[in-house]
């Protein structure tokens, strides 16, 4: 029995998509990846890349860290925020890419003042992962998507 | 006669009242579907994050209670209210419900407090009252995102782990339904978890998944999650919460504008009458006189 997802955020529920033949993602101590029968499982996630894999389909989405809850071939995966990859604001991840870098920056060389550095570098991640997924997606020439 | 001039003023003056109410209600109204449908969204997550906090906090008791700083009730010297209210008005008693409700509770509080105040109305409030605000949060719009209310609960946090505050509670405009919001203050910090039903429920919960990387660690996360959340929709009903005040108390308004301007024609058309009656008089009065 193929794999029921539920990826949802405290804004909203972002997708139920059942059917799913493999799951990917970003455990905070590797990726893992879920196939239908999985034991019971209760993980916190990493930013990073999700993919849905359904035959030879894939979708990916981001996810900015969470928890993911495995059971009866029910996934349920708490994010702190996530976004279909074509859901992607690239020019909007590109300015807080640049703004990230900019806060780190000026926390190494010590004159940030009160720049948080590690949160710097968790915005910094953020946003290159969001464009690291848009961009591939974007490279393997899937349709562009219509309007909703 | 003047009267009739002033009376036909006022209707018109009423008249434009009624306008503008009756727009404001509509606004409230078509926002107020949104906000709800906002606390909705927000619940399938507070809802499976509260059950996977209870069957990882449920344990056997006692000491092992106070395994992260955030579950660890201290000493109390200073607490912390973070008061959630709207930034405008016109929505009928609301404000002042708020903030008599969290004025009550620092007054009588027997520990010196700290205000977070998020909202115009709460902050004019405390300041005007002097007590101490330690910051404030005046720039949310009337759809406030995770964002916005992440950057609040960093606040509350800090000062609770740097030591500042020992306790803290959460006053905000409870939505029980379009015509009733009640304010409630309850405490957030420390947590006390939300319970299983029973021990051997929760060892049952615990045992029937691998953790990783380990039990301790997910609740580490979660905790700070669950504030998070805590605040987030408490938040979110507060928006539910202001607008529906504000359409009924529009529409209240809007019903009692159209009672007065009916009232006032009524007695614009009496006079009226009157008016024409005793002009007709006069000319009757006159012809009979010249008659003679």
């Amino acid at each position: 029995m193929p794999l029921t997802v539920e990826i949802v955020t405290a804004e909203r529920v972002v997708r139920t998509e059942s059917g799913v033949d493999m799951l990917i993602v970003p455990g905070t101590e590797g990726q893992l990846g879920i196939l239908p029968r999985h034991a019971p499982l209760m993980t916190t996630l990493a930013p990073g890349e999700l993919v849905f894999r359904r035959g030879n389909d894939e979708e990916s989405f981001v996810i900015t860290g969470g928890f993911m809850e495995v059971r009866n071939d029910r996934v349920t995966i708490l994010a702190d925020a996530a976004e279909a990859a074509e859901e992607i604001d690239i020019a909007r991840a590109e300015e807080a890419r640049a703004r990230a870098e900019g806060r780190v920056r000026a926390a190494r060389e010590g004159h940030g003042g009160d720049i948080d550095l590690a949160r710097a570098l968790a915005a910094l991640q953020r946003s290159s992962i969001r464009l690291k997924v848009a961009g591939r997606k974007r490279r393997l020439g899937y349709p562009s998507p219509g309007p909703r | 006669m003047a009267t009739i001039r002033e009376l036909k003023r006022r209707i018109t003056s009423v008249k434009s009242t009624t306008k503008i109410t009756n727009a404001l209600q509509l606004v409230a109204a078509s926002k107020m579907r949104r906000a709800q449908d906002r606390a909705l969204q927000s619940r399938p997550y507070a809802e499976k994050l509260q059950l996977v906090l209870a069957g990882l906090a449920t344990n056997a008791g006692g000491e092992d209670e106070a395994r992260h700083p955030l579950l660890e009730s201290r000493p109390v010297k200073n607490i912390g209210l973070l008061h959630i209210t709207p930034n405008r008005g016109l929505c009928g008693g609301l404000n002042s419900n708020l903030n008599r409700s969290a004025g009550t509770f620092v007054a009588t509080a027997e520990e010196p407090a700290a205000v977070v105040a998020v909202g115009k109305k709460g902050r004019d409030f405390f300041v005007r009252a002097r007590a101490q605000v330690t910051a404030e949060f005046t720039e949310m719009g009337d759809y406030p995102t995770q964002a916005e209310t992440s950057a609040i609960s960093r606040v509350i946090m800090q000062d609770y782990l740097a030591g500042t505050i020992d306790r803290v509670y959460l006053s905000y405009a409870e939505f029980v339904s379009t015509a009733n919001q009640r304010p409630t203050v309850r405490q957030i910090l420390p947590i006390a978890p939300p319970r299983m039903d029973s021990l051997e429920q929760a060892e049952e919960f615990r045992a029937g998944y691998i953790f990783e990387p380990s039990p301790d660690q997910v609740l580490e996360r979660l905790l700070p999650r669950y504030i998070e959340m805590q605040i987030y929709s408490a938040v979110l009903e507060s928006a539910a919460s202001e607008q529906s005040a504000r359409m009924v108390a529009m529409k209240n308004a809007t019903d009692n504008a159209l009672e007065i301007q009916r009232d006032l024609t009524l007695t614009y058309n009496k006079a009226r009458q009157e008016q024409i009656t005793t002009e007709l008089l006069d000319i009757v009065g006159g012809a009979a006189a010249l008659e003679e």
